[in-house]
């Protein structure tokens, strides 16, 4: 695989550290006058998330990390994997647990998602930033119940919980953000 | 179409820059300090192994372009004895990153029988002038006192476990060589640290980092007779009780050109009319390098040197 000099360093190079890859968040340029130069980074794990800080002389290789982002459908899930196919070439991907991770609870089929793959195997996955979800089970709201802060919890079609509005009925089709987990609106 | 035919700094950024060469010109008019041009080649390129100078081919000959007008200002002073200055361009291969580019502004003086303490009181009230202050307050601290206090070092007693183990903390490997170590401690640890309201100045550096400061026991251990100056969180300046001795020079450049053959690097030709000059006898004196376009991202609180460019190399 190729690799990367420090002074090709910059913000999003997917980069292999001790055989982990690594996204670059920040990148510092740092010498006194008359020493050392170094290169300073803020580096993510991919894997974990985890991000820590690296320090190379500058001048010095790294290798570069396999990584490519795709977009995919989610076709279904079978208790072990879940299966994403890339729409125009019907490639299919299966992702494990660990890659899928807390977005398992937004996907639905036939959405597209952000695939991210590390030696052509999955290793995360991002749903879309926004998820149209059948409400599957809540509590009738009561009008003038705002003892709960106008808020309810609702079971969605793909098992998530969010809060939501007390007007809102189960069998309803909600909007919610998938980055924070919270409602957005109703869907008509 | 890109812009990039375009400055990267805006009209305010010129203006404050005619302003400030003005202001430091107007500084040494009245200090009775003369403006010299020097050339901007030269036959000799700098030894210094952190320092990578940059070269041209003319009908078949090297020259180097200057990383400072120090030699050859060096010379002129063999020859003249009296107090001078110079604003030029100076050029660093693989520097570039916030706070530097390629080719970059220095002001760089000398003050014949001066001692770099004198020179520092000096230092800080031009850069006072530069930022439009009346007086700024200043700090000064030896080296030893800086890493002790904020890197846990001391560099004259600590083994190679402890700086190791410091930086390693830092997200280093173990690959690093002692100065390599300290000079990261001193970058992370110390200069971030320093009060950036004040002109702070570190002296008294380690031997091994002497560079063309003369060395003494004053303080009862070796150390270098040579100081930093920084404000703002950034280094400004850099400057020596100059080191007049001919044979220690010329031991120094070897030694020099001995370590960059080691690691695998170019050694450029030496000096040896810098030599000369200092066979034939160079004043005791202090000097000092400091970087104008600092000066300016300081004057008009830029967080990139780009800022205060008209073109930065990628742009040139």
């Amino acid at each position: 695989m190729a690799s990367y000099s420090t002074n090709e360093f910059k913000r999003g190079l997917k980069i292999l550290l001790d055989g982990e890859p690594f996204n670059i968040v920040e990148n510092e340029f740092v010498k006194p006058g008359k020493g050392q130069a170094f290169s300073r980074v803020k580096v993510r794990n991919l894997r974990t998330g985890r991000v820590v800080e690296k320090t190379f002389r500058s001048g010095e290789s790294v290798e570069a990390a396999d990584i490519f982002e795709k977009e995919m459908q989610y076709l279904y899930a079978d208790g072990e994997f879940w299966h994403f196919m890339v729409p125009d070439t019907f490639e299919q991907y299966a992702a494990e647990e660990a890659a899928v991770g807390e977005s398992a609870q937004w996907l639905k089929e036939e959405d597209v998602c952000q695939i991210m793959l590390w030696n052509d195997s999955p290793l995360s996955v991002l749903p879309p930033n926004f998820v149209e979800l059948k409400i599957t089970e809540t509590d009738p709201g009561e009008r003038g119940d705002t003892s709960s802060g106008g808020v309810k919890p609702a079971t969605l079609e793909t098992g998530a919980v969010v809060r939501v509005p007390l007007f809102v009925n189960e069998g309803e089709v909600v909007k919610v953000d998938t980055r924070t987990g919270e409602y957005v609106s109703r869907v008509k | 179409m890109s812009d990039d035919w375009r400055p990267s700094g805006d009209g305010d950024c010129l203006m404050a820059r005619a302003s400030l060469l003005r202001g430091i010109r107007d500084f040494f008019e009245r200090e009775d300090v003369l403006e010299v041009e020097t050339p901007v080649l030269s036959s000799a390129g700098n030894s210094d192994p952190r320092i990578e100078s940059l070269s041209i081919d003319i009908n078949g000959q090297r020259f180097w372009l200057q990383t400072s007008p120090e030699f050859a200002m060096k010379r002129l002073l063999a020859a003249e004895h009296r107090a001078i200055y110079q604003i030029c361009k100076v050029f660093r291969g693989g520097e570039r990153g916030r706070n530097h580019n390629l080719e970059f502004t220095m002001l760089e003086w000398y003050r014949p029988g001066w001692t770099h303490f004198e020179l520092m009181d000096e230092v800080a009230r031009l850069i006072a002038l530069a930022l439009g202050r009346a007086a700024l307050p200043t700090g000064t601290l030896t080296y030893r006192e800086a890493m002790r206090t904020h890197g846990q070092i001391d560099p004259w007693l600590c083994g190679e476990n402890d700086l190791r183990t410091a930086v390693g903390e830092l997200g280093a490997d173990a690959s690093l060589d002692r100065d390599e170590a300290l000079d990261l401690i001193f970058s992370v640890r110390v200069v971030p640290n320093l009060d950036p309201d004040s002109v702070i100045f570190i002296h008294a550096f380690p031997e091994s980092q002497a560079a063309l400061a003369r060395l003494d026991e004053e303080l009862g251990y070796p150390s270098a007779r040579r100081f930093e100056a920084f404000f703002g969180g950034m280094e400004l300046a850099n400057g020596y009780h100059e080191l007049t001795d001919p044979d220690e020079q010329e031991q120094r450049i070897k030694t020099e050109l001995e370590q960059r053959r080691r690691a695998g690097l170019e050694q450029p030709t030496a000096d040896h009319r810098l030599i000369k000059a200092l066979q034939h006898g160079l004043p005791a004196c202090a000097g000092v390098a400091m970087g104008i376009d600092r000066l300016l991202m300081l004057r008009s609180g830029a967080r990139h040197i780009d800022e205060v460019l008209c073109f930065p190399v990628e742009r040139a």
